[in-house]
């Protein structure tokens, strides 16, 4: 191994086990933040209600692609009766908590990164800091919180809209009986896919509101290092759900 | 602090949407799922035993000449008969099933889920609630299907090529 | 003010803040090797320095925000460095510090912001808080700026803020971090009166921490000029002024050589110039 891959994997080390760090932390401050509701309703709206307008979009259209694609394919094997049903476990399993989690990333914990970036780059941390006020209960563990909240509601809906999505197609459009796509899928969903997906997008939405309040928290005090913490935070979250998601569903295999 | 009132309504309007979204793919979507009475239209219960009933699951649809009519409420098995006991409920506007109609477990498409089908019998009285359908048939299991067609080429094979190392299915 | 300023500050009995013999260093760095500051009760004391000699980093020691390497920082009597988190905090509330752009909280307005340490640490009913608050922001002068947010206010005004949301806990300690940089003359002596009546009329221990020479001269009561991680000079602004170290003088007057070097180390100036490119 070369040296600079020794010093990156080194790097890499030492990142994660801050990360790490900070999470233990972050737990810690988390019990007496729930003091403040206030401050967790806040942040669950600027997370969540704020993101509700581009998810509703995204699943609509997430679930109107489906519903053309799944009924291509099923098509061609004269099942096109089982349309609802494999719509229904791509939004429940995979594409609802995914998608949701790299949306969730790129609206609001690139905003939590840059907002807690620029309070660490304007002397607002330290200064609550120096009024003995710990700014991880403050600041850090009611965005996690919210976000935290947030992604599962968030997901729900962008199931729920995916569904109507792709029943708006295949039977509106390609007619697909509109009684038998619902009680396929009725029929065909298991309390357990449902499960695995809410699962799926909790462990999503701490992960992500995680990386995204950690890089925010630690990024370098300058207008580019806040910079830079964004993009971290978009790279960061999106290789992490992805990753996750898979342990997950194979752990749920 | 300006904004506090309509920032918290605006947050209550979202946990409310998105638990709402989140009750109804729990409790609503999955047919095993915890169920909230509203939903379930309210039918007459009624029986019927069958000797296999395959991959058939408590809410799949009962029907008749393909419409929906009601469905499978609960599935045990009787140990007095030795058999499959299926509850079914019908919705109360199709009270006038003959009596000794016949139930069989049908599949939908290739690839679809299993649901009862009822064919009419020709008796003047009607199926009403605590009915018992005596006329049942199992379901057509594919893979039984599928074994039996193997089993005859298999046979086939083996005559032809003597003891060609070809396993002897089970069926 | 002419008695105790020239005894030796060290060990005296009214120092609240006392730092002895500390060694910090970053990355193997050494900011300060054997540094001696007292700040004693009632005084404000001014600590000098060119920029980038720690001025900053003293003030993160003595509000225990870092751990010297070796020597001994006591605020109020006590061992900072051995002080855990509840107790660091109670120490804390104690102490009021002004930072260099004010660090308000940008997502709350004038009001909150001074009300916040009042709201987090005690349990006061609201019309209290708000004569509270509305006391110290009338010694500010921005009584009337109580709703703006912090993002419409100048940089002398969020000084100012700053400064009433510093005292509102009335604190016994008051610690500035350049409170004179970057703000136009009105302001400046807007701001300079304040700390001076923040000292007089509350008995506030002061510390400034500038190196703006003439302006922190006009009102410290004991002046310490650091240079190289180190006390260079002490003394009462008076006694500075009349100083023939040539650092002092140099300091003092601006000059651009002297012992503090104007230029980055860097090779013969003239060989560099004639030296081929590669």
């Amino acid at each position: 191994m070369s040296a600079a891959s020794k010093a990156g994997v080194t790097e890499l080390l030492r990142k994660t086990g801050l990360t790490g760090l900070f999470f233990v932390r972050l737990l810690g401050a988390c019990i007496p933040a729930l003091a403040r509701p206030k401050l967790i309703i806040a942040q669950i709206y600027n997370a969540g209600a704020r993101s509700l307008i581009i998810i509703m979009l995204s699943g609509l259209f997430t679930g109107m692609v489906l519903g053309l694609q799944g009924y291509d394919l099923l098509n061609r094997f004269g099942a096109t009766e089982a349309l609802g049903t494999a719509a229904a476990m791509a939004l429940l399993k995979e594409l609802g908590p995914v998608l949701t989690a790299l949306l969730f990333a790129g609206r609001a914990g690139t905003a939590l990164t840059s907002e807690i970036g620029l309070m660490r780059a304007t002397d607002q941390l330290t200064a609550m800091e120096v009024m003995a006020v710990d700014p991880m209960r403050y600041v850090a563990a009611p965005r996690f919180l919210g976000g935290l909240i947030a992604v599962p509601l968030l997901t729900a809906v962008f199931n729920l809209i995916g569904l109507y999505g792709a029943q708006l197609i295949g039977v509106q459009l390609l007619g697909v009986d509109h009684g038998t796509f619902w009680s396929q899928t009725q029929s065909a969903v298991a309390l357990k896919d449902v499960t695995e997906g809410i699962v799926k997008s909790i462990v999503f939405g701490a992960v992500v509101s995680l990386i995204a309040v950690n890089e925010g928290y630690h990024a370098e005090p300058t207008a580019e290092g806040v910079g830079l913490a964004t993009t971290r935070t978009v790279v960061a979250s999106s290789v992490m759900t992805l990753l996750l998601d898979y342990i997950l569903t194979a752990a749920f295999m | 602090m300006r904004a506090n009132r309509s920032l918290e309504i605006g947050t209550g309007l979202f946990v409310l949407l998105g638990l709402a979204a989140l009750l109804f793919l729990s409790m609503q979507l999955p047919a095993n799922g915890l169920k909230f009475g509203f939903t379930k239209t309210a039918g007459y219960p009624v029986t019927a035993q069958f000797d296999n009933i395959g991959s058939l699951k408590v809410g799949a649809p009962v029907r008749m000449a393909g419409v929906r009519i009601g469905a499978v409420t609960r599935i045990d098995f009787d140990t007095n008969t030795e058999r499959a006991k299926v509850w079914l409920s019908i919705n109360p506007r199709f009270n006038q099933i003959p009596m000794d109609s016949s139930a069989s477990i049908d599949t939908e498409g290739l690839l679809g889920g299993q649901y009862i089908s009822i064919s009419p019998g020709g008796m003047p009285t009607y199926l009403k609630a605590g009915s018992q359908i005596i006329q049942t048939q199992s379901a057509l299991v594919l893979e039984n299907l599928i074994n039996k067609f193997f089993a005859t080429t298999a046979n086939k094979s083996a005559s032809q090529s003597s003891g060609g190392g070809t396993k002897e299915p089970q069926k | 003010m002419t008695d105790s300023q020239t005894a030796t500050p060290q060990g005296a009995s009214d120092a609240v803040i006392d730092v002895r013999d500390v060694h910090y260093a970053i990355d193997g760095r050494p900011i300060f090797s054997g540094l001696d500051i007292v700040a004693r009760r009632g005084l404000i004391t001014a600590v000098m320095g060119p920029s980038g000699t720690g001025k900053t980093t003293l003030l993160r020691l003595i509000t225990g925000q870092i751990d010297a390497d070796s020597g001994l920082v006591s605020v109020f009597g006590r061992d900072v460095g051995t002080l855990r988190r509840p107790q660091l905090y109670a120490m804390r509330q104690r102490m009021g510090m002004l930072f260099q752009n004010g660090a308000l909280l940008t997502d709350i307005d004038v009001f909150e912001n001074v009300a916040f340490p009042v709201r987090e640490h005690t349990d006061l009913p609201e019309p209290l808080i708000r004569k509270l608050v509305l006391t110290k922001l009338e010694a500010v002068g921005l009584r009337g700026a109580a709703h703006l947010m912090p993002g419409e206010l100048s940089g002398g005004m969020a000084r100012r803020v700053a400064l009433a949301r510093a005292i509102v806990m009335d604190p016994e300690v008051l610690i500035y971090d350049e409170p004179f940089v970057g703000l136009d003359p009105i302001s400046l002596g807007v701001i300079l009166r304040l700390v001076k009546q923040m000292n007089d009329a509350l008995k506030i221990t002061s510390v400034v921490v500038s190196h703006d020479v003439q302006e922190i001269s006009s009102i410290a009561d004991y002046s310490y000029l650091l240079s190289e991680g180190r006390v260079v000079a002490s003394g009462t602004p008076a006694e500075l002024a009349r100083s023939d170290s040539p650092t002092v003088r140099q300091f003092m007057t601006g000059g651009a050589e002297g012992p503090v070097r104007f230029h980055y180390p860097a090779a013969d100036y003239a060989a560099e110039l004639m030296e081929s490119p590669r």
